[in-house]
């Protein structure tokens, strides 16, 4: 990470142990645990993959089996959906007994709902589990799209972008942003990405831009209206150039990240990308891709971000809440979620700060035949100011929104 | 042979035997089928103009103007079919109406020309433009016996036509069908004696049984 | 007796209590965003709605004529037929498939790495690989409309056989059979028009469905720019809440939208009316018709029951398949593994989605038949219509985010109670659809002799009208399970997300693309409406075996 990224994050890491040395003292643990104990907690989290449906349903068994909590997933078709539950709310004079406990959240989503006040916190650092997470070696823990979290959300797993291909069908697969362009040119039809504003398409975009941006520090300032156009006049063009050989002619985009990887199982593409560097080896076990498929990321890194969970301002069981939240940051459940067979998600915990029984469970962990150890992932890119995000999807639409 | 020719036609339902008809009904003249309710003399007109229901079957042949009638669909059969309910399509004109059931391949010209004569004839003239909501029972009835005639047919089926229609019309009625369908071998289903006395033909039961009066 | 009859006196004001006031209430509460935060003004600024608009309007016009048309050329060309017998009971399963089963199975069905590529690769295409051809999605929305085609056809079918005996069908046929008609012309020319009549209301809501849905339009409907609909869900669902003007615009477009069509359609009506009096008088009788309409209607009633079949056995096959890869026509593999981890969520969703079906759809069924028997007794007719038209026409998308905000200030909590109550707004509309007809046409005849025996009003309707309509009254139960098991937007906007139901299920697995799971969640669809179904054939079948009179219409012979 260069300096201005470590200045950001230390100052966010202070911040953090600051306000929690304060709620050392206003939070007892114990007295949450037992206000929590036989409360059922609503957790609002997007509900279109089954893995992660079925990972939050065993921490469900995990928060019940410890704690007494019951755990009621409540599946969605888009994080929104909870966020504009919460106003809703909110607007009708809702202050407490509010419908969500708990929000899968991150970016835009995030920044919309601590902007509003919608949010209960700080809460974070005082997780019995927090000191475990390594905020040093992995800043988006708590910088969310470079906003500070403060303690508002606390991390569970991250994501880092890697590209997936089928081996059997392609053997060398291209290593930088201008290979890739040229190997889509060579292969008409079979790459393309989730249609902006979907959130794996944005990151797609935002991936360009660090490749052809002569100096990409600029993404993580907000964007300069005075400079943006002449900014990102190459992405714009990097884009026409492969439009025309894209999947369906850039006539059609899959909708999301799953629709595009339902793409490469069924072979209508040949190179697909995820946020999971597991997502492809669990699908391998899974039996949804054959065993074929491998990931390759680009010299020079690819984004890489962090999922949160934060609490509604009017939750109806907060302390419960605060439970599932910290279950979540435990070694055990960490590891389970990094086990491909599970989940393959990567996990937010500083392994060097974990006991030797705890740091064996990841050791065990056979990350998958697709998966990249964490050496080969290579550097992580921050997300840029979430600005960038809204602006170029905003102008995806405008010049691509409507086909010719 | 001219006219209409039945050799033991038999309606069949589930094994049973419902309805028989024999014999040889020449042109002008008038068959009654009389008996209650229910006793399956709708049944052989049914037959007869091929709209059987699933369920019942036939056995014997019928033969109208040398021609065998029982293999043909309806369309081609030539029987005009009288329902007791006029049955005038209420979407169409009088006009319309009769249009429906005269003959094709004919110029638009002289089939308004038909048309007109047609309701010369019934006493219905000038009426051609009306709604058929807007007429009497009997007007309506002698509309759908119009229709009926208008499509030339060699043998003509009444189901019951004069039940709906008061005492005062129904000598009226029927005198005008027996008229206009003089040239026509004729089956007239009926339960009125009445009916049947001016019909001035053989009677039988839906078994094909002689009647007498 | 006098506190019945009075009780039974409110009951048109209940409904339209029930109806109106959601309504009103839905409408303005999202009405009011689009007005005061210059909605249409970022409205007009989307490039893509001048695209959204027409392909609204293409599709929802297009589809909903073709299925009119088929459905005439089914029942004109076919009906009596044993292949029509046969097709009807194909029906009941095709009519319970919700909208986005039948669309997912399509879709699969269809694409370019389909069930029909792979079954035909490599041997007869030599593709080994998937081509690349726009055939789902495509900007022009074909496949949007086949899709709506092949899903509004059995119900405009079952529409129209409902009201096919009050036509006098089998008369007019035989009529026009015995003055020489072809079955088809006959038909147009005699049965087509009081039937159309009766179809009016059904056809509207297809119309309106064509136009405004967004399960399909999601799946198969084309994406640059998506129909109208599903671009203001988007923006509802935008983060930071601030599209939500735009999307209220949206909806108050897309309304006007629906409006305008219909209004169109009545117009072209009123143009062709003359067109069958017309023929009628030329008398042509059409002869030579028959035999390639009836091959048409044939393979098109083929196509869309092999269409929807297949679509929905290549999902059930998903639910069972292991590792599928292009070209392979069968999976690889077979596994119980999806359905053995679905298993208990599984069953939790069916019987929340099962209670509340039956909750709406029986106060729905009991609403109906207290103001229909209030009708009956009373003088001056009802003005219903009016009322219950409006959830068909008005897009969901208009008024049921003014109708969360309702309920969360009653303080209605987010439960399958409140979510059965928002779903009687869309069920009643149906179930009066399929019931009023029937209802309003039974032989008052039979009421009033009974009248003239001395048997009380209550006792007509219980022992008499009831009974008789049984077949009626199942039929519309059943409609409004389906449609309540069907539905997305009122389930997951009214139960807080906090009820789950196999429809909301599938739109979050949709949104994910997990075929098996989908394959599982569709079977489970389908087997709840298709069991109301199935019962709502049989019973008064069994009920009723002896009495010819009471079962329903032969088609013309």
């Amino acid at each position: 990470m260069n300096r201005r990224t470590f200045g950001k994050t230390a100052l966010s890491t202070l911040a953090l142990m600051a306000v929690s040395s304060r709620l050392a003292f206003a939070a007892d643990w114990q007295s949450i645990l037992a206000e929590a104990k036989g409360q059922t907690v609503y957790w609002h989290a997007w509900g279109g993959d089954t893995k992660i449906n079925d990972f939050i349903a065993f921490i469900g068994a995990e928060a019940k089996a410890r704690h007494g909590v019951t755990l009621e997933h409540v599946k969605l078709a888009s994080t929104a959906d909870a966020v504009a539950r919460v106003l809703a709310e909110r607007d009708a004079g809702q202050t407490t007994g509010g419908a969500v406990d708990l929000i899968w959240i991150n970016g835009e989503n995030f920044a919309a709902m601590k902007a509003q006040g919608l949010l209960h916190g700080p809460f974070a650092p005082a997780l019995p589990n927090w000191p475990l997470v390594d905020t040093m070696g992995k800043p988006a823990t708590v910088t969310d799209f470079t906003l500070p979290t403060e303690g508002y959300e606390s991390p569970w797993a991250m994501a880092q972008f890697v590209f997936e291909y089928d081996s059997a069908k392609l053997a060398a697969p291209p290593r930088t942003l201008h290979e890739l362009a040229a190997w889509i040119l060579a292969n008409p039809g079979r790459f393309s990405y989730p249609q902006p504003p979907d959130y794996l398409g944005l990151t797609f975009l935002k991936q360009v831009l660090y490749g052809v941006l002569p100096d990409p520090a600029l993404l993580q300032a907000p964007v300069d209206p005075a400079s943006y156009d002449a900014a990102t006049a190459p992405l714009w063009a990097f884009l026409d150039a492969i439009h025309p050989a894209l999947w369906r002619e850039a006539k059609a985009f899959p909708e999301n990240e799953p629709a595009l990887g339902q793409l490469l199982a069924d072979g209508e593409i040949q190179i697909s990308f995820a946020f999971n560097p597991g997502r492809a080896s669990a699908e391998i076990a899974a039996g949804n891709l054959p065993d074929t498929v491998r990931t390759f990321v680009l010299e020079g890194g690819t984004i890489g971000n962090a999922s949160f969970v934060a609490i509604p301002f009017n939750a109806a069981h907060q302390a419960g809440a605060q439970v599932i939240a910290n279950l979540i940051l435990d070694p055990a459940i960490q590891a389970a979620a990094q086990d491909p067979a599970t989940l393959g998600f990567q996990t937010v915990l500083n392994l060097a700060a974990l006991s030797p029984t705890d740091r064996a469970r990841f050791d065990a962990l056979d990350l998958g035949v697709a998966t990249l150890s964490p050496a080969d992932l290579g550097p992580v890119l921050l997300e840029p100011h979430a600005s960038w995000m809204v602006k170029v999807g905003e102008d995806w639409v405008k010049r691509y929104g409507v086909t010719k | 042979m001219t006219g209409l020719k039945i050799d033991n036609l038999t309606i069949h339902h589930q094994g049973a035997a419902l309805a028989r008809l024999h014999g040889h009904i020449p042109p002008g003249q008038v068959l009654t089928v009389m008996g209650p309710s229910g006793s399956g003399k709708s049944t052989l007109l049914a037959a007869l103009i091929g709209a059987l229901p699933p369920g019942f079957s036939t056995t014997g042949s019928v033969t109208l103007n040398g021609r065998a009638v029982m293999d043909l669909p309806t369309q081609d059969r030539r029987i005009g079919l009288l329902y007791q309910d006029d049955v005038l399509f209420p979407h169409l004109s009088v006009e319309q109406n009769l249009g429906f059931g005269l003959t094709p391949g004919i110029g638009k010209a002289e089939r308004r020309a038909h048309i007109h004569a047609m309701l010369d004839r019934i006493g219905l003239a000038g009426l051609g433009p009306r709604d058929p909501a807007t007429l009497s029972g009997g007007q309506r009835a002698r509309v759908a016996l119009a229709r009926t005639l208008l499509a030339a047919p060699e043998a003509l089926l009444l189901d019951e036509p004069f039940s709906r229609l008061d005492q005062a019309l129904r000598a009226q009625i029927r005198a005008l069908v027996f008229e206009l369908a003089a040239t026509l071998p004729v089956i007239l289903v009926t339960h009125d004696a009445e009916d049947a006395r001016a019909a001035a033909g053989p009677v039988v039961d839906a078994m094909g049984n002689t009647l007498s009066l | 007796m006098n506190v019945a009859a009075r009780a039974l006196g409110l009951a048109p004001w209940a409904l339209r209590l029930g109806l109106g006031l959601p309504i009103a209430a839905g409408l303005a509460g999202t009405l009011w965003p689009a007005l005061k935060d210059h909605g249409f003004q970022s409205l007009t600024a989307w490039p893509g709605l001048p695209r959204a608009v027409a392909l609204s309007l293409g599709t929802g016009l297009a589809s909903t004529l073709s299925a009119l048309v088929i459905t005439f050329l089914l029942i004109g060309c076919l009906g009596g037929t044993r292949g029509f017998a046969t097709f009807r009971h194909l029906l009941s399963p095709l009519l319970a498939l919700p909208h986005a089963a039948a669309a997912l199975g399509l879709a699969f069905l269809i694409a370019p790495s389909g069930w029909i590529a792979r079954a035909l690769s490599p041997w007869a295409t030599g593709w080994s690989d998937p081509p690349d051809l726009m055939i789902l999605n495509d900007p022009g929305g074909l496949a949007l409309t086949a899709g709506l085609v092949a899903k509004e056809v059995p119900f405009l079918l079952l529409m129209a056989l409902a009201a096919l005996p009050q036509t006098d069908a089998p008369r007019r046929a035989a009529i026009a059979a015995s003055l020489g008609y072809g079955r088809a012309m006959g038909f147009v020319l005699t049965t087509l028009p009081p039937l159309y009549a009766r179809l009016r209301l059904p056809v509207f809501a297809v119309l309106a469905y064509g136009m405004t849905n967004v399960d399909m339009a999601l799946i198969l409907g084309p994406s640059l720019p998506s129909t109208l609909a599903v671009q203001i869900t988007a923006w509802m669902a935008a983060p930071g809440l601030d599209h939500l003007p735009t999307a209220a615009a949206g909806a108050v477009v897309q309304l006007a939208l629906v409006g305008a069509a219909m209004a169109l359609w009545r117009l072209v009506e009123h143009l062709t009316a003359p067109l069958i009096p017309a023929l009628a008088l030329r008398g042509r009788r059409g002869r030579a018709l028959d035999a390639p309409l009836s091959t048409l209607a044939r393979s098109l009633a083929l196509l869309i029951a092999l269409g929807l079949g297949t679509g929905l056995a290549g999902l059930v096959v998903w639910s069972f398949a292991g590792l599928w890869q292009f070209p392979d026509a069968l999976p690889d593999s077979l596994t119980l593994k999806t359905w053995a981890k679905a298993a208990p969520d599984l069953t939790a969703t069916s019987l929340t989605t099962l209670g509340i079906a039956l909750a709406a759809s029986l106060a729905a069924l009991g609403l109906t038949l207290a103001t229909l028997e209030a009708e009956a007794r009373s003088t001056r007719p009802l003005r219903l219509e009016p009322l219950i038209y409006l959830p068909l026409i008005l897009p969901q998308i208009a008024f049921l985010p003014g109708l969360q905000i309702l309920a969360l200030t009653l303080g209605a909590k987010g439960n399958a109670a409140t979510v059965a109550a928002a779903h009687l707004v869309f069920v009643l509309p149906y179930v009066w659809l399929s019931l009023a007809p029937a209802y309003r046409a039974w032989d008052a005849r039979i009421g009033l002799t009974a009248a003239a025996m001395g048997v009380s009003p209550a006792r007509i309707f219980w022992h008499l009208r009831l009974p008789m309509l049984l077949a009626p009254v199942l039929t519309a139960l059943a409609v409004g399970v389906a449609v309540s098991v069907g539905q997305y937007l009122p389930s997951l906007m009214l139960g807080g997300g906090r009820v789950e139901t196999l429809t909301t299920e599938a739109v979050a697995l949709a949104s994910g693309g997990n075929r098996r799971l989908i394959g599982a969640v569709a079977l489970m669809q389908m087997a709840l409406p298709a069991m109301g179904f199935g019962l709502a054939l049989a019973l008064p079948r069994l009920a009723f075996a002896n009495r010819r009179g009471m079962l329903a219409e032969r088609g013309p012979a």
